[in-house]
């Protein structure tokens, strides 16, 4: 795991959560931005996925339970895929607060592996 | 709208279903690393852990359910829910012995900020809200 790396993601999901929220709160329909952030967060996952499958190979490894941590990377790779689905089928304003709970479920997640990596020495 | 969605499946309702859905897969993930990793330590708390995220995934279901039963089904997981993280937070308080602070409900779901303990009340406030409409007309 790399440290800028995940602050950019954790930020970034952060972002993208708050404005989903607002805006869906404001009336807006799931839209290109929100979507489109939604999409990158997922993708991010994925970098993050793949940092983490060859940090090991670079000499950088997981502080923490190695399980524990995969099992919060699938699970949030799960969320941005299932939102976005979400957010084609229902049209509505409060599927882009669902776009923002989703990111935000990513930024505690990614949060969290980070204190597995780099933190936890148990 | 016309569409043959449920009930409850409505307005911010749905904001309700997506949390409860990220709930479950974070008690679900949880639990399957500490029955995984750690089970023997404390087999009690653990167990409650598993019990826990299948109530999560149950109510969400629910949630999205038609019809009267799986508005019961929805009555009766969310009840549980509160009586879980109610019992199990006041004992945490009493015993830290009985309940190691990893546990979705420990310390009235401290660990999930508080989310488990907020979640079924307004749970409850979403199913009274709704009971005009599971009480008409099924579809």
């Amino acid at each position: 795991m790399i440290t800028w790396f995940m602050w950019a993601q954790f930020g970034i999901a952060a972002v993208a959560g708050l404005l989903a929220i607002v805006l869906g709160l404001a009336g807006k329909r799931p839209n290109d931005l929100t979507m489109g952030l939604t999409a990158l967060v997922g993708v991010l996952l994925v970098v993050q996925l793949v940092i983490a499958l060859l940090s090991p190979a670079f000499g950088n490894t997981a502080t923490g339970s190695v399980l524990e941590f995969y099992t919060y990377l699938v699970s949030a790779l799960l969320i941005p895929p299932f939102a976005i689905t979400y957010g084609l089928i229902d049209r509505s304003r409060w599927s882009t607060v669902v776009l923002g709970v989703a990111c935000l479920a990513v930024v505690v997640m990614v949060y969290r592996m980070h204190q597995i990596w780099f933190v936890q020495v148990a | 709208m016309t569409t043959q969605t449920s009930s409850r499946a409505t307005g911010i309702g749905r904001v309700l279903i997506a949390v409860y859905a990220v709930l479950a897969l974070a008690a679900t993930g949880r639990s399957f690393v500490q029955i995984v990793s750690e089970y023997a330590d404390a087999p009690l708390a653990y167990t409650l852990s598993a019990l826990a995220a299948v109530v999560y995934i149950v109510a969400t279901i629910a949630l999205i359910g038609k019809g009267d039963t799986w508005y019961r089904v929805a009555w009766i997981t969310i009840t549980f829910e509160l009586v879980g993280v109610l019992v199990v937070g006041v004992l945490s308080l009493v015993d830290p012995e009985l309940f190691p602070a990893k546990t979705v409900w420990s310390f009235f779901g401290r660990g999930y900020a508080f989310v488990p303990l907020v979640l079924p009340v307004l749970g409850m406030l979403w199913l009274r809200h709704t009971r005009s409409a599971v009480t008409g007309p099924r579809d």
